[in-house]
């Protein structure tokens, strides 16, 4: 074959096509190392940028208002948006108010739509505490007209349509769906009670209601469904249903348990109070005819809100469309203008002391810039916390600093400096903790500048400042565009160190997205906050793996 | 100093040599006389005095006596610091008396000129000097914070200042008590005992995975591999508030938060970029075709990992997990929002600790932390030597 003109493709050494043979070993060598890296970034994503999805979810999930109140919310979506709902609305709103509170979790959304609008927390709170009272009315005059109406076993017989009623299972599995949806968990296994199919038809808000009881009853309080008493949201549910004419058509021909029971309070109707949730409510707190607070629930109906972000901004939502907050409402522009503003001070105090030191290590014999490096390094290497404490002795004002300066005599016992507790003390702590991660991108930046082009500018007539300016300066500009974007990235997101020394004054966008994380507990509004923080930080970081590229950063 | 001169060293005239130790015997006399309440005798008694010892030492002694002459200088300085403010004065008498008899000498005999180019004009060795002390100033700024912790962890009382007795050096003023109180608080302790549980944990999972991706990273064909680099740093970049919080709120979902494994699972996510970017980096001076000569001579990929890669790339792991190991155990945000009480770490106590200013023992466990740290910093250094060395190039 050595001698023969070969026209056909080459070939491997197993007679394969050698570009087909290449391609697939380059195919197994790119397989080979995307395994290597796939355990990690696995663990990555689960570890790390799972929750980081989950916090800009955060920010936009509002799914509180329609787990609580599903029903209120389904009815209030015809409503105008002037003066009050109408009486639907309010029904709507006993049985999901009753629900809820009966799982104690009226007071959440109560909280969630306070952060909108002060005052309705209470509202929910209080009225929360009525509703019982509110069924309890009916209760009494439905035992009154029947004392069967008041034992559990009666309404159990007369719900579930007696023995070997056809069932209504879609309604129970609704009704347990919903009790999944309030309390977030998963409920599994039979409860006992199957809603009568008939019965529905001709009570749907009463059967609907025991049903809820139902699944409360067995999965909440682990009882028994036939053994326990119906709760007071039955009995206006009744009163409802039995105040409709066609109800009163339909029990006529009704055969299963309880129809005479049922027929008799149909016909004694007119002895019962009437049905009228508006006025209940609004005698619980009168609040509840204040159109604004309907507007917000309205408005913070949907799973999924801007409301947070126009928040963050000092925005929010009005009636007339989205407008800023008033002057005295304002707080995040200015706290975001505030960490800007001290992050790039900070910036700029690095570049300024980071410059000559990184100048002088990359001046100096190896021997010296060594020594150097480790009094760099070792700040660097030392406890952030340490550090920070420190600086806390150094600046407080019985600190070294102070004591310092009375003993000298430079500054009156009376009139120490204060240097703490303000933007000052960030901005010097911060300076220091930082510094480190502008001198080791300049150094190594400075190293590869031969000082021949210095000496070389000079003896061709530059003076010193010429010299420095107009060759040396340029060629460490890459050096202190990576120390800056790194500096910033890193200070814009500080937290630990404003906290400590930074007061009410000093203190960054990160401080306050703590506070809401962890003591007002208005997790959107801080996921909110900490997402266009990550937008800013994102495309500095872009900006920095463009510039400087991310395999580049050096750590001493 | 090194072994030659670039200048030949001269006597400078008295012209030039009295106002400028003058002048820094007047700044220094500033200071000393605005502790004593006035700034202006200070200057003109702290002037008068440096011109007439550095005219009797330079004149009068001359340079054959100058070890004798700085002797007695410093012995003068001690007994006037002594005479003036005790204890103190004597420490601060010794250092400047050293000072001040190099100083004069140093101006007098013009050794200032001695590793300078001759062809430099005054100004810019003047300038030259100044930049010196410039950057002198800034690395005092840059160690002082580290150094002020250790002296004040000795204090007899409870206080974050320094007290009179120890500026006497009073053994009173000083007591191990505060060292005493960490090791025997069982709340230290249980929060050391929990801060050496996660961080190794922590660690060796960072650096399991990351050597790996390293090693899979440093391939010449790797898809992606810009993205992937940009996810695997990301850690690093995100500001830690962001992490902790999306950690808060993913962990509960799944019940990891409040628990052990969250909280390492946390901070192995942390230590990653470490890993990965001390890996790499000793990777790039890996020199690929001892992996294909040890497949060339038989050798099983595992066998060639193990026995050649592996001892080549090991200073840049070790570094890795040095990192990674200190990234944990330094950590606060996180480990305040995914731990719950039963995982307070040492810097979480600290933290709570500065916030409401209960204990100086935190200066105790601070100094313990940079002595910890120091001993890392040098294990580093000498790693990254023996990395160089190893790689062929010059320890630098």
């Amino acid at each position: 074959m050595s001698d023969t003109t070969h026209t056909g493709p080459v070939l491997a050494a197993d007679g394969t096509p050698l570009k087909r043979s290449l391609r697939r070993a380059l195919r197994a060598q790119k397989l080979r190392a995307l395994a290597l890296i796939a355990p990690l970034l696995l663990f990555v994503l689960l570890t790390f940028i799972a929750p980081i999805a989950d916090m800009l979810f955060r920010s936009v999930e509002n799914q509180i208002t329609g787990k609580t109140l599903p029903m209120t919310v389904e009815e209030l979506r015809d409503w105008d948006g002037t003066g009050t709902p109408d009486e639907r609305v309010y029904r709507a709103l006993f049985f999901d108010l009753f629900f809820a509170a009966e799982g104690k979790e009226h007071t959440k959304l109560g909280s969630r739509l306070n952060y909108e609008e002060s005052g309705i927390s209470s509202m929910f709170r209080t009225t929360g505490r009525d509703v019982d009272d509110m069924g309890k009315v009916y209760q009494k005059a439905f035992k009154k007209l029947n004392p069967a109406f008041d034992e559990g076993a009666f309404w159990y017989e007369m719900m579930s349509g007696g023995q070997g009623a056809e069932g209504n299972t879609k309604l129970l599995s609704n009704q347990i769906g919903r009790l999944e949806m309030l309390e977030t968990t998963t409920f599994k296994g039979e409860i006992g009670f199957v809603p009568g199919a008939e019965i529905y038809k001709i009570l749907p808000n009463t059967t609907r209601a025991y049903t809820a009881f139902a699944a409360f009853t067995f999965f909440m309080k682990n009882d028994v469904v036939a053994e326990e008493d119906p709760w007071e949201a039955v009995y206006p549910a009744l009163a409802l249903d039995l105040a409709e004419p066609a109800t009163v058509a339909a029990l006529a021909d009704y055969q299963g348990p309880g129809a005479q029971e049922l027929r008799d309070a149909a016909a004694q109707i007119d002895t019962l109070p009437p049905v009228d949730m508006k006025a209940a409510f609004a005698e619980s707190n009168k609040d509840w005819l204040r159109t604004e607070y309907w507007q917000v629930i309205k408005a913070y109906s949907p799973p999924y809100t801007t409301g947070y972000f126009l928040n963050a901004i000092d925005m929010e939502k009005t009636p007339n469309g989205i407008a800023l907050r008033s002057e005295d409402e304002r707080i995040y522009g200015i706290l975001f203008k505030r960490t800007m503003f001290m992050s790039m001070v900070i910036t700029f105090s690095c570049i300024a002391l980071g410059y000559p030191i990184a100048w002088i290590m990359a001046n100096l014999p190896a021997r010296s810039a060594n020594l150097l490096m480790i009094l760099v390094l070792l700040p660097f290497w030392t406890s952030l916390l340490v550090r920070t404490s420190a600086w806390k002795i150094m600046l407080q004002q019985q600190g070294v600093i102070n004591d310092v300066l009375v003993w000298l005599g430079l500054v009156a016992d009376e009139s120490r400096l204060v240097m703490i507790n303000n933007q000052f003390g960030t901005i010097v702590a911060m300076t220091h903790i930082l510094l480190p991660f502008m001198i080791l991108p300049m150094y190594s930046v400075m190293q590869t500048i031969p000082q021949t082009y210095l000496r070389a500018a000079k003896s061709l007539g530059a003076n010193n400042w010429t010299a420095f300016w107009r060759v040396y300066f340029p060629q460490s500009v890459p050096g202190i565009g990576a120390g800056s974007i790194l500096v910033f990235i890193l200070a814009i997101g500080y937290y630990i160190t404003p906290e400590i020394v930074g007061g009410t004054t000093g203190t960054f966008i990160s401080n306050r997205i703590a506070y809401h994380i962890s003591s007002s507990l208005n997790w959107g509004l801080g996921a909110a906050l900490g997402s266009i923080l990550l937008a800013v930080v994102m495309v500095l970081y872009y900006a920095y793996d463009k510039i400087v590229g991310i395999d580049n950063v050096k750590l001493g | 100093m090194s072994g030659f001169t670039l200048t030949p060293v001269e006597t400078k005239p008295l012209s030039f040599t009295l106002p400028m130790v003058g002048a820094a015997g007047a700044f220094a006399g500033l200071f000393v006389g605005t502790a004593h309440g006035s700034g202006l005798m200070g200057i003109v008694i702290g002037a008068i005095a440096l011109m007439a010892l550095s005219l009797i030492a330079l004149r009068v002694l001359g340079l054959g006596m100058e070890k004798t002459t700085r002797m007695g200088m410093i012995v003068l300085f001690i007994v006037v610091g002594w005479l003036v403010a005790g204890l103190p004065g004597l420490v601060l008498g010794a250092l400047s008396g050293w000072f001040f008899s190099w100083f004069i000498f140093w101006i007098g005999e013009g050794r200032y000129r001695a590793n300078l180019a001759p062809y430099l004009t005054s100004g810019q060795v003047l300038w030259h000097y100044t930049f010196r002390v410039i950057c002198g100033t800034i690395f005092v700024f840059l160690i002082t914070p580290i150094l002020v912790v250790m002296p004040l962890s000795f204090n007899a009382q409870d206080f974050f200042t320094f007290t009179p007795e120890m500026l006497r050096f009073d053994p009173a003023g000083y007591s191990l008590k505060h060292y005493e109180d960490f090791f025997t608080s069982t709340g230290w302790q249980q929060a050391l005992r929990n801060s050496l549980a996660i961080a190794p944990m922590a660690t060796v999972l960072s650096v399991g995975f990351g050597t790996l991706a390293a090693i899979g990273l440093s391939q010449p064909h790797v898809p992606f591999r810009r993205a992937i680099m940009a996810i695997l740093i990301s850690p690093m970049i995100v500001p830690l508030i962001i992490s902790a919080a999306g950690m808060y709120f993913f962990y509960s979902r799944v019940g990891l938060q409040g628990t052990y494994m969250g909280v390492v699972l946390a901070h192995a996510a942390l230590g990653i970029p470490f890993v990965i970017i001390t890996v790499t980096a000793t990777l790039v001076g890996f020199d690929r075709s001892l992996t294909r000569a040890a497949a060339n001579m038989g050798a099983d990929p595992l066998t060639t990992f193990f026995r050649v890669q592996m001892p080549l790339i090991l200073p840049g792991v070790i570094s890795g997990g040095l990192f990674a190991f200190i990234t944990s155990f330094d950590e606060v945000v996180v480990v305040l929002f995914v731990g719950s009480a039963n995982q307070q770490t040492l810097p979480w106590r600290m933290f709570t600790g500065l916030r409401e200013q209960i204990s100086p023992t935190i200066l105790a466990v601070a100094t313990i932390l940079v002595v910890i740290s120091i001993c890392l910093l040098t294990t580093l250094e000498y790693l990254r030597r023996r990395s160089e060395r190893l790689r062929g190039l010059s320890p630098g």
